[in-house]
């Protein structure tokens, strides 16, 4: 397929996912602000986390002079100076869908345009009363968006290249919100193993809609190990880091043509690594720098499979199986 | 020329729908029974889910001068103008006629110039407009096939007499409109289809496919079929992205594509892949930055000569705009009698040539009943509504008027046709025109109807889109 359309594909789906995921973070720390905490400075310790988590702690500082909850919600929730708020990220995913209305379908684009009428039509009144409702409804559109593609979307590349967008995405934001818990969590050491800790990392596991799944896999209290060990490298679990790596390094390899076996090396490479881990080996490394050192790797794939596919190459370079069909023609 | 009746009196307007005496015509009685016994709010409810739906949709299009990306609906109106089968018989074939001709003058002119030799068409007339390209001179397309793509703007007069108003042999656009405006109209209306045999128009994307395969070189034989647009920020970007995945081909921008000896292909996933036939939306001049305009971004360095050794075609052909320029459709019924040896079964309207000294004078005289046009002008700008315009308005382009006669034609202003239309006030007569678009590959074809477009306020005449007109849905009623 061509080239730029697979980029505004592969966009269109990262801006999704990464509206879904901005929910979800803001949602996990919406629901810790309701732990009771007096401690000096909660708030704003509380609510830097999901700036620094999205990258965006800069550009608020530049507006905001305070770290206060409707603040910084507005501004990761609706502010369009803010290039990851999610109503960017709908914007944006709208834009690359819009660039290629012929390469999918009615419903697919109807879904998409509909979810950005209805947060234009949402934004005076959003998250005054219920904080809550915004993100579950950011959540519910990106689900309908994903029912919607995989019910309806012919298996061919652009599926693919949808998939990959999706899959890299929520690998590098399912890394950044586990990394929520070393970002805001435990201000003091007694709290580990009491009541806060427990509810933190029951509203983290909530948050990626992996709380059952906790129970059902470890029947057990819950640990911050288990709960790494279950986000990262559990392939069953469906936003871990393996069973996102797992899609990507499949999609890789049945997406047509000669190119990208960097891209497929990289992704091959880190899947393994997922693949054959150990909990133990990562919390010893420290859980924050492991994640800080996954996310540059995403990074670097991301990167391989935009020069692989997505970049337009103007040298005339036929591989040699098209050299053979051209000159059979 | 002959003297021309100014427009008619009010109550002599032709109406689609009504006869003088007020009755509904006949093929109008179902529609005038169903529709017209709901009452008004619940109209006005049917049109504004119609215009949900559009926007739902994303139908819109983009208006030069207004802030980029800002996107506007087109109105639509809920009241469908209906044809009889004979009539619309007679219109198909007079337009297959006028789009034969069309296309065998622009074979002509681009190789021998029988016409010209003939002296049926001053060689001036040709040679020296702007829009006559030299780079086409002698180049053989597939078929013979200029203007693959026609949209003929069409008024009714009277029962009977229809006029050509404009051929559109560049890049006609709207037929997205026809194709949504009946579906729309399928959604909120199911009971009316129940009760008419509606003949279909779907089938277009179809039929527009099998003309650009049929258009490719006849050594290919499976080619490679692109729809190319200048951007998503272009007017007619719906349209173009529309038609592609209706067509199921990819839609391209120039930086998609590249040349490279004397081939073009599109940078895909898996490499470069070779493209024969381009349906583009783009304008000549920005086609190749290295013939044409030199800062065009929006095209395809190398196109040309490419296109030139036969490698790829273009739909429409390059320089197919020497024959839609209103000056060269003056001499339209004469090119039908010379390549076809037929008298010609559409009019055209009664056109002055301000580079005539009659002609200017009686103009310059008459301006007030008059409609002036550039020549090469087109989406309804910069033109004289004589009846509508105030004596300032009038005045100052008189002034641009002498500044450049031959840039001027003059026509009467029309009485055209009427058809009831929902608007604030109720339902009320507004005036129409009709755009069908006619497909030429080894054969003609048409889907039946077209874009009627509607002047939505009282007493207006023009229809553009760009100038706030509104469509409605065509039918063509079967027996």
């Amino acid at each position: 397929m061509l080239s730029r359309t697979a980029d505004h594909l592969f966009w269109m789906a990262r801006y999704i996912e990464r509206a879904e995921n901005t929910a979800r973070v803001l949602d996990i720390t919406h629901k810790t602000s309701l732990l009771p905490d007096d401690s000096e400075g909660a708030e704003t310790h509380l609510w830097y986390a999901p700036l620094n988590i999205a990258g965006c702690a800069e550009g608020y500082l530049a507006k905001h002079e305070l770290v206060e909850a409707e603040a910084v919600n507005r501004y990761i929730a609706l502010d369009p100076d803010n290039p990851s708020s999610i109503y960017s990220c709908l914007m944006s995913a709208r834009e690359n869908a819009r660039s290629v209305r012929g390469a999918i379908n009615a419903e697919m684009w109807e879904s998409i345009n509909a979810s950005w009428l209805e947060i234009n039509r949402m934004i005076p009144t959003l998250g005054k009363d219920c904080p809550t409702c915004f993100f579950e409804w950011v959540k519910e559109r990106s689900h309908l968006f994903r029912g919607v593609t995989l019910g309806t979307m012919l298996k061919d590349d652009a599926l693919n290249f949808i998939r990959l967008g999706t899959f890299l995405e929520r690998a590098d934001n399912t890394a950044r919100i586990l990394d929520v818990k070393y970002h805001i969590l435990l201000p003091s050491v007694h709290d580990v193993g009491g009541a806060a800790d427990y509810y933190q990392w029951g509203a983290l596991l909530k948050s990626v809609s992996a709380f059952d799944a906790y129970r059902k896999v470890y029947r057990d209290v819950i640990t911050p190990q288990k709960v790494a060990e279950l986000l990262i490298l559990r392939a069953d679990m469906p936003r871990s880091l393996h069973a996102c790596l797992n899609e990507v390094e499949t999609t890789l390899e049945i997406i047509n043509g000669f190119s990208g076996r960097e891209a497929r090396r990289r992704a091959g490479e880190l899947h393994a690594a997922l693949h054959f881990g150990r909990i133990e080996d990562i919390t010893q490394q420290g859980l924050h720098e492991y994640l800080t050192e996954f996310l540059e790797k995403v990074d670097l794939l991301g990167q391989e499979i935009h020069t692989s596919y997505l970049a337009r190459r103007e040298e005339f370079a036929p591989s040699p199986m098209q050299k053979m069909l051209m000159q059979v023609q | 020329m002959d003297e021309i009746t100014p427009a008619a009196p009010v109550t002599l307007i032709y109406d689609e729908m009504y006869t003088s005496e007020g009755a509904a015509r006949h093929h109008y009685q179902n529609i005038a029974r169903q529709l017209f016994s709901l009452p008004l709010d619940a109209l006005a409810q049917k049109q504004r889910e119609a215009e949900m739906l559009f926007r739902r949709l994303g139908i819109t299009f983009a208006v030069y001068g207004e802030a980029a990306g800002a996107e506007r609906l087109i109105p639509f109106d809920i009241v469908p103008r209906v044809f009889g089968s004979k009539e619309w018989a007679r219109l198909e074939q007079g337009l297959k006629q006028r789009v034969t001709a069309l296309n065998a003058f622009l074979h002509d002119i681009y190789h021998e110039q029988n016409i010209i030799k003939a002296g049926v068409i001053p060689a001036h007339q040709i040679l020296d407009n702007k829009l006559y390209c030299k780079e086409m001179q002698g180049v053989d397309l597939p078929n013979q096939i200029y203007a693959h793509i026609a949209g003929i703007d069409l008024v009714r007069v009277t029962e009977n007499d229809f006029y050509v108003l404009e051929d559109n042999l560049r890049t006609p656009s709207g037929v997205s409109y026809m194709l949504e405006n009946r579906r729309t109209m399928m959604r909120l209306f199911p009971d009316l289809f129940a009760g008419h045999s509606v003949a279909p128009v779907e089938h277009y994307p179809q039929m527009l496919y099998d003309t650009l395969r049929e258009s490719a070189s006849p050594y290919i034989s499976d080619p490679v079929i692109v729809v190319m647009t200048p951007g998503a920020y272009n007017s007619a970007y719906f349209e173009h992205a529309f038609l592609a995945s209706q067509m199921g081909v990819e839609l391209v921008e120039g930086k998609d594509l590249f040349v490279h000896d004397d081939k073009v292909y599109m940078h895909t996933t898996e490499g470069p892949q070779q493209v024969h036939v381009i349906y583009r939306r783009v304008d000549d001049d920005f086609l190749d930055p290295t013939v044409f305009n030199p800062n065009s971004a929006l095209g395809v360095p190398g196109l040309m000569k490419a296109y030139r050794a036969g490698n790829v075609t273009l739909a429409n052909a390059v320089g197919t705009g020497v024959a839609d320029d209103k000056s060269t459709y003056l001499y339209v019924p004469a090119m039908i009698e010379f390549y076809l040896g037929e008298k010609p079964i559409l009019s055209n309207v009664p056109t002055w040539r301000l580079e005539l000294k009659d002609d200017l004078s009686y103009v310059l005289a008459h301006l007030p009943e008059l409609v002036v046009k550039e020549v090469q002008g087109s989406g309804g700008y910069g033109m004289l509504v004589g009846p509508t315009s105030t004596p300032k308005e009038i005045a100052d382009y008189r002034d641009r008027i002498l500044a450049d006669p031959s840039n001027f034609i003059a026509q009467p202003t029309l009485a055209l046709s009427t058809c009831p239309t929902l608007v604030e006030a109720g339902i009320a007569p507004r005036h129409v025109d009709l755009r069908p678009f006619v497909l030429s590959g080894k054969e003609i074809r048409l889907a039946p109807g077209g874009l009627t477009r509607v002047a939505l306020a009282e007493g207006s005449l023009i229809v553009n889109s760009s100038q706030g007109g509104g469509t409605k849905d065509t039918w063509v009623l079967e027996d």
